[in-house]
């Protein structure tokens, strides 16, 4: 066990290999060790965000649909009223023509039952008057007793 | 092996465990201790001790020198592909080390240094490198540098004192550095004299006690290391001697008990460095 100068040398080797690796080793690794860190953080964090982000989308999505079914079926309502309302107008405007055309025809009947009768009046004076005429064996004189006639057609 | 060239088992072992030295001998002049021992007959070991304090073990410090080359290149390999990006190989593995280092900085010192942490690092991964060196099987470095001439080489720097003191030493300045910088020179002796006892009239043993205390941490810091990294290649040494047919029984459980060995004590030595630095951090 020899103390010698072997102990100087390893002190300057010792002291310069950790002046060496305190200048240009130490530094750079920890450097990225700690930049490492701070980017595995970060992307913790925004991996937490997006995730956040996410379910805030979802839950706006889920609203957007609520409000969008409400909407539809207060449009169907809407439509169904509408178009309910459109049978009942129809279905009202349908009575009235027919109310309308029925007593158009009503009123013609009238007129052509009026006419008819009006006919057969004269047809009837024509023979009342045929046959007074042959009951009296003579001519009626239509024109003489037009006015009989008139008054008696108006009585049937 | 011990008999292949003719030396006793005592010689084997004397061997393995001189270093190569390069020095100025009192009698002999300049030169290796090996060539010095071989032309006057004198042990190796003998001859560095007398070369004294002007000599220099030339294995330990190669190998501790090329090993915190290969940790420098390694480590600054690393850091030049430093990326908040995703990390592979290399780098990951280096990061690794890097945090598992941190970690039981920021543990520890609750301070704020920019020196300790790379420091810790630096302590860590050579020490790991130089201890590493242990698990080479005893006589495959020697046996290979016997080749060109070299016939002593020690490879582990770990079972140099000179190294694991090397370091301890080091790091004991920087307690007495930060000591004196955070505390003020007045503030460091009122903690040598006035604790654990806070009594004028136990200065002195307070002093001596913390003295004590003080020295015993760089001193254990380096035994600690050596002893163990001694010890163990003592015995991969001792292992060698056996027939050659069965020292796998014996070598392949102390290499797999030294992989244990290896990482620990490296640890246990950045650790203490770490507690120690943080102390001396600490106001009382």
């Amino acid at each position: 066990m020899n103390i010698n100068i072997t102990l100087i040398g390893q002190m300057i080797a010792f002291g310069i290999f950790v002046w060496f690796c305190m200048n240009q080793v130490w530094p750079p690794i920890m450097q990225a060790l700690e930049e490492r860190k701070k980017k595995i953080a970060d992307g913790l964090a925004a991996a937490q965000a997006g995730e956040q982000a996410q379910e805030e989308a979802q839950a706006q999505a889920e609203q957007f649909v609520t409000e969008a079914k409400a909407q539809a079926s207060e449009i169907i309502n809407t439509a169904q009223k509408r178009a309910n309302q459109m049978v009942e107008d129809a279905k009202g405007k349908a009575k009235e023509e027919a109310d309308r055309i029925v007593e158009g025809a009503h009123a013609e009947m009238a007129q052509e039952l009026e006419k008819a009768k009006d006919e057969l009046r004269k047809q009837v004076a024509a023979l009342a008057v045929e046959g007074a005429s042959a009951v009296l064996g003579r001519e009626v004189d239509e024109k003489a007793h037009a006015d009989v006639l008139g008054s008696l057609a108006a009585k049937l | 092996m011990a008999g292949s060239s003719g030396q006793t088992s005592q010689e084997y072992i004397q061997h393995h465990l001189t270093n190569s030295a390069l020095g100025y001998h009192p009698d002999h002049g300049f030169g290796f201790a090996a060539n010095i021992a071989h032309d006057t007959g004198l042990p190796t070991s003998q001859v560095i001790g007398e070369m004294g304090f002007w000599a220099i073990h030339i294995d330990s410090m190669f190998w501790a020198v090329a090993l915190g080359v290969l940790m420098i290149w390694g480590l600054k390999k690393a850091a030049t592909q430093a990326t908040a990006g995703v990390p592979s190989g290399w780098l990951n593995f280096v990061e690794m080390v890097v945090e598992f280092v941190d970690n039981n900085v920021k543990e520890t010192f609750h301070g704020k240094s920019n020196l300790i942490g790379p420091l810790a690092l630096t302590i860590f991964v050579w020490i790991v490198l130089m201890n590493s060196l242990d698990l080479v099987p005893v006589d495959l470095a020697g046996w290979l540098l016997s080749f060109v001439g070299i016939h002593y080489q020690k490879i582990v720097p770990t079972t140099d004192p000179n190294i694991t003191f090397g370091i301890s030493i080091s790091v004991f300045f920087l307690i007495l550095y930060y000591s004196v910088k955070i505390k003020g020179a007045g503030g460091f002796m009122k903690e040598l004299t006035f604790t654990p006892f806070n009594t004028v009239w136990l200065v002195p043993f307070n002093f001596v006690l913390e003295v004590v205390g003080l020295i015993a941490k760089p001193l254990s810091l380096a035994l600690r290391l050596y002893g163990n990294l001694f010890a163990g290649e003592l015995v991969f040494i001792l292992i060698a001697l056996l027939p050659w047919y069965v020292q796998w029984t014996a070598s392949v459980p102390w290499a797999i008990f030294h992989i244990l060995v290896v990482p620990l004590q490296a640890f246990v030595f950045m650790m203490l460095t770490i507690v120690y630095l943080s102390s001396a951090h600490e106001h009382h």
